[in-house]
């Protein structure tokens, strides 16, 4: 799941390290930090904001242990976008038109692609995308993946997807 | 003492790997009360019979300095027919396309009142529930742990050790030669091509590597999983199968940038059969490295349990071969 969490930090050195290494130990991918350090609150402390990706199970036991260490969680809120998956796409994906395939995960209004990065050795050699999909829940995650392969096979893309039961009872 | 006859049809590597288990456990055998005796070793040329038990050491030689086994000209049919004894070792190679010889030694076992221990994959894939069935017909054991995962214990955890769990899936990285092949494209970031030819020079890839690249013998490992876990009727056919061909560097590179490997991963799951290339988080316990083979098996009582070990060679294969035997030994 996306998680965006403001912090407050207090406004002493080492303070945003603090806040991010429980994080990473949880196994949580951070995506974006904003630290408003102009921004003081009444209480003299400074709002962070931060988006990461973390498995759902673990979410109490971050915030606990970001208690603990003396960072105030002010607020917890689940992206709009809160279920994600990442896919690798293998082939001739930029012969494939691949503005369009984005264009059909996009469109659906309750997933989109949210980060691509494209790797072309040369230009006869095939080509490896790397997608990361974001949808509304699992279900439409489902739906978008379900796109993915129909539009994968049409153009003849190999598309390699995360295992499956991994997040059954992990 | 308790004297058990068995008979070893096929004298490949699985083959000479028990002969050589049986030879070097020979006094863990004795102190389990077994008087283990190998009374025929058959080979494509031809065969050895001695009911009161082959000298092991002598026929390891011979196969070794002649290429072959035979003393005689008798069949693998004759000894599994003729020859009085009480388990068939089925080790010949596998044939994906109609399972012969390993099927019909396995009919004709069956048939002739000896239990089955097989390495064989091919009469498994074709015809797995007619075997298990005459098996019971007829009140005899047939027993394949090797046959999958090598030296990992598969079905035993599954029949044994997880009695009355209810298996939800199950997803496993089951050909060697794919796992090295990928894990090393990943760890160098070399081409396809270029592994291949490594792990040929290894001796790790066949000269026709198909079988294993293509996912065949993933896919045959998988339909024998699910038609033993899950009671399944399934062929080799009934399997989605996509193989690691087409998986670039630049892909694994993507991948490793995300936290990911790829992995050529076996999946049954709500009756569909899967083999297909998959991202597996690094950390993840299916995300082994090397030639190693994996099966992670999600149960409703004990949760995940996963275990892994050496997918293929002779002396681990036959640990398996070996285990079944003395199941056998034991509960008859």
């Amino acid at each position: 799941m996306i998680v965006s969490m403001t912090l407050e930090l207090k406004d002493i050195p080492g303070q945003l390290v603090l806040a991010l290494s429980p994080i990473s130990e949880f196994h949580g991918n951070i995506m974006s930090v904003i630290h408003q350090h102009d921004e003081k609150t009444p209480r003299g402390t400074i709002p962070v904001q931060i988006t990461f990706e973390i498995e759902h199970r673990v979410l109490d036991n971050l915030i606990v242990r970001l208690e603990n260490s003396g960072v105030k969680v002010a607020r917890v809120g689940e992206e709009r976008l809160r279920s994600t998956v990442s896919v690798i796409l293998i082939g001739h994906i930029v012969h494939s038109d691949m503005g369009d395939t984005i264009d059909k995960i996009d469109s659906t209004g309750f997933a989109e692609v949210v980060d691509m990065s494209l790797s072309m050795p040369a230009v006869e050699k095939t080509s490896s995308a790397y997608l990361v999909i974001n949808a509304v829940g699992e279900d439409e995650l489902g739906r978008a993946l379900d796109i993915m392969r129909e539009v994968a096979d049409k153009k003849d893309l190999l598309m390699i997807e995360p295992i499956r039961l991994n997040s059954v009872g992990a | 003492m308790k004297t058990v006859k068995i008979s070893i049809i096929g004298f490949g590597a699985v083959g000479q790997g028990v002969a050589r288990s049986i030879l070097s456990k020979r006094e863990y055998l004795k102190k389990q009360g077994i008087d283990l005796r190998v009374v025929g070793i058959s080979d494509s040329k031809g065969s050895e019979i001695n009911t009161e038990g082959i000298d092991i050491e002598n026929a390891l030689l011979r196969k070794k300095q002649k290429g072959s086994v035979a003393v005689g000209t008798r069949s693998a049919l004759d000894i599994i027919a003729d020859v009085e004894h009480d388990i068939v070792v089925e080790a010949t190679p596998t044939n994906i396309n109609n399972g012969e010889p390993g099927l019909g030694n396995m009919r004709l076992a069956l048939k002739s009142g000896k239990h089955i221990v097989t390495s064989n994959k091919g009469p498994l894939a074709l015809h797995f529930n007619e075997l298990k069935e005459a098996a019971q017909d007829n009140g005899l054991f047939f027993r394949y742990e090797a046959t999958v995962g090598g030296a990992v214990p598969i079905f035993n955890l599954v029949h044994e050790a997880l009695a009355g769990n209810r298996v939800v899936g199950i997803e496993g990285i089951l050909n060697g030669t794919c796992n090295y092949i990928l894990t090393r494209m990943s760890e160098e970031r070399m081409p396809y091509d270029l592994v291949l030819k490594e792990a040929q020079e290894l001796g790790i890839a066949e000269t026709d590597p198909t079988y294993d690249v293509e996912g065949i013998d993933s896919a045959i490992k998988l339909v024998i999983i699910a038609n033993s876990i899950f009671g399944l009727d399934s062929t080799y056919r009934d399997v989605d199968v996509t193989g690691i061909t087409k998986i670039t560097p630049e892909a694994l590179e993507l991948a490793n940038r995300n936290n990911y490997v790829v992995k050529l991963v076996c999946e049954a799951r709500e009756g569909k059969l899967t083999v297909a290339p998959r991202l597996v988080l690094k950390r993840h316990p299916l995300a082994v490295g090397g030639t190693q083979n994996v099966a992670s098996i999600l149960t409703d009582l004990a949760g995940r349990i996963t275990i892994s070990g050496k997918g293929a060679g002779s002396i681990e294969t036959a640990s398996s071969i070996l285990s079944d035997i003395l199941y056998i030994v034991r509960n008859s």
